[in-house]
């Protein structure tokens, strides 16, 4: 069985690679400190299980196995015991808090091989997509680069069949979500559904103008025009305040 | 209990004095108007001990109860009915004294309305001086309490503050620990060390309590070595002070969280090696520490996601000095900076001294 850790602190790694020592056929291909390191590996190693720490530079556990094509099984290991790791609980292989013992390691590696057919990490994800977590930035795929967006640098989104089209200042992304997943890990950050394909930054907003009967327009300060529906319009209104 | 009027020694005397010089006053007259001597004098005591006697009744009530609705009308119907009353026992008192041995009862009776006059005007000063004196003392309990209050929420707040910077920093250290216990037990041991004294300066400093910036940077110190235990080399630290502004004093554990925060922005924001730049200068009285540290403008997310541990900082200087402008944050293409000000201590005038020896 091929597994890589990646977590940013070494010592971290040191006790999972201690704790691996004593398991039979495990085969520690590499370790990385940080989740574009550990993209790298997964893509070139293709292992069957990663250890993954959740809170690392740049990019989290998370946001590293949302760009993954095929991830692994995935152990968690990470001193957070909040919120996030709730969503998780039920779909990844098992999850370690920090500081842990190698009783409770060993009983994640069984936990492992008796799951390894049934729960997959694509499942974990799915999970994850359904109940959205408030999140202030988005990852992106950008060719063979990653883009953390910042979600005040996002002018508006719109729906693109299975995709939803990120429109920034930098460009348009691509993400595969559906446009509720935005509309609910958006809503703390002013961001309103305004049509059943747009939903805009309503920081951005300089004007709203009647378009026709029962519709409105909106004006970006970047100067884009997006239509308003009418029940987009009474969501407007509640983010505003008006 | 509230404290009575006659509590207070220096208004004893004030209300003594003014009752003699009342009496002398009555005296006079009565013998202006040829009263004679015994008569006078008899006279004089009887109305201004019964009048004592009614003042002192009227303002102890005033202790028990207060009227909260149409005290003006209150105080005139109750002083208009003492005073009805005092005019009534100092005739009868006069008449036992007396009897019809004279015609001393006529002169009281033809005199009754200055009497009543005077005999009002004191007694109605009186209840209003004690109105006024025990809503004063109301008026007082009820701020002690408020202030009281006030202080005991503001402890708790501060103590939640604190609190929650610990327990990811706690766990992750502990884990770290537990990984040397394999490799390097003297390395493990050293660090339980670092951790307990780390622990022991939160739970034993007040927030409160004002430290020298060198206690600060001392503890600050273990602080920094735990995380260059956590972390390895990616962070690296410099500290920049002049030995003279070491007796500065500032409120403890303010630093290390500003710190704190400073560590985790530069290390989950950048891949690379990480130094903390922390400067600690004077200027213009103010104590004034800079932390710097590096960060990516690209990619940073919003101040919603990363304030926390400022907000709470801002926070604190606020419950501290009532101010909201000794936190400032600042940040270039690389860095960003948080810098604050620490005014100089109320009331101490000995860490000014030893600065300028």
């Amino acid at each position: 069985m091929k597994v890589i850790i990646i977590d940013d602190e070494p010592l971290a790694r040191e006790i999972v690679k201690e704790y691996l020592q004593s398991t039979a056929d495990v085969d520690l291909v590499t370790e990385c400190s940080d989740g574009f390191d550990g993209m790298k590996a997964i893509q070139q190693y293709q292992p069957d299980l990663i250890f993954l720490d959740i809170q690392m530079p740049k990019i989290n556990g998370f946001e590293m196995l949302e760009l993954i094509e095929n991830p692994p099984a995935v152990i968690f290991t990470t001193a957070f015991d909040e919120f996030a790791i709730k969503a998780f609980e039920s779909n990844a292989v098992d999850y370690l808090l920090k500081p842990f013992s190698r009783e409770r390691f060993d009983k994640a590696i069984q936990k492992y091989f008796h799951h390894a057919n049934s729960a997959s990490t694509r499942q974990l994800l799915e999970a994850a997509a359904s109940s959205p977590l408030q999140q202030s930035r988005i990852v992106v795929k950008d060719g063979n680069k990653i883009k953390i967006i910042p979600v005040n640098k996002i002018h508006y989104l719109e729906a693109a069949d299975d995709y939803v089209k990120i429109i920034t200042a930098d460009g348009i992304f691509l993400k595969k979500r559906t446009m509720s997943f935005f509309e609910q890990s958006l809503s703390a950050f002013h961001f309103a559904r305004v049509h059943r394909s747009y939903i805009v930054n309503t920081q951005l907003i300089t004007r709203i103008d009647v378009y026709e009967k029962d519709s409105h327009l909106v004006l970006l300060s970047t100067g884009e025009k997006l239509p308003v529906s009418k029940t987009g319009y009474s969501k407007l209104k509640e983010v505003l305040g008006i | 209990m509230v404290n009575s009027i006659l509590s207070d020694k220096r208004l004893r005397y004030f209300f003594l004095a003014w009752w003699l010089l009342w009496t002398l006053l009555q005296y006079i007259m009565l013998r202006q108007l040829n009263i004679d001597q015994t008569h006078a004098i008899t006279d004089s005591l009887i109305s201004n001990i019964l009048l004592a006697v009614s003042c002192f009744f009227i303002s102890n009530n005033m202790k028990y109860y207060l009227p909260r609705r149409e005290k003006y009308w209150y105080i005139l119907v109750i002083s208009l009915t003492v005073s009805f009353l005092w005019m009534l026992a100092q005739q009868a008192v006069m008449w036992i004294i007396f009897k019809e041995s004279d015609n001393y009862g006529d002169v009281i009776h033809a005199s009754w309305s200055i009497r009543f006059g005077a005999g009002f005007l004191l007694i109605s000063s009186i209840s209003m001086f004690s109105l006024l004196w025990y809503s004063q003392q109301e008026q007082k309990e009820t701020d002690g309490r408020k202030i009281e209050t006030e202080r005991l929420s503001k402890e708790a707040e501060l103590f939640k503050l604190r609190q929650q910077l610990q327990p990811h920093f706690l766990f992750n250290s502990l884990n770290s620990i537990s990984a040397l216990t394999g490799s390097n037990p003297e390395k493990a041991r050293h660090m339980i060390q670092q951790l307990s004294d780390f622990l022991r300066g939160t739970l034993r400093k007040n927030e409160q309590q004002w430290n020298t910036l060198e206690e600060e940077l001392n503890y600050l110190q273990l602080y920094l070595d735990i995380e260059k235990v956590r972390f390895g080399h990616r962070l690296q630290t410099e500290i920049i002070y002049k030995d003279e502004i070491l007796s500065f004093k500032l409120p403890a554990l303010l630093l290390q969280p500003i710190v704190e925060n400073a560590i985790k922005f530069g290390l989950y924001d950048t891949t690379g090696e990480v130094i903390i730049k922390i400067i600690a200068i004077t200027e213009d009285g103010y104590l004034k520490i800079i932390v710097q540290n590096p960060f990516d403008a690209e990619t940073s997310q919003p101040f919603k996601g990363t304030g926390f541990g400022l907000s709470s900082i801002q926070r604190r200087l606020f419950l501290l000095f009532a101010r909201n402008d000794l936190l400032k944050t600042e940040k270039d293409k690389e860095h960003f900076i948080t810098t604050i000000l620490i005014p100089k201590m109320a009331n101490d005038d000995e860490s000014q001294k030893r600065i300028e020896p």
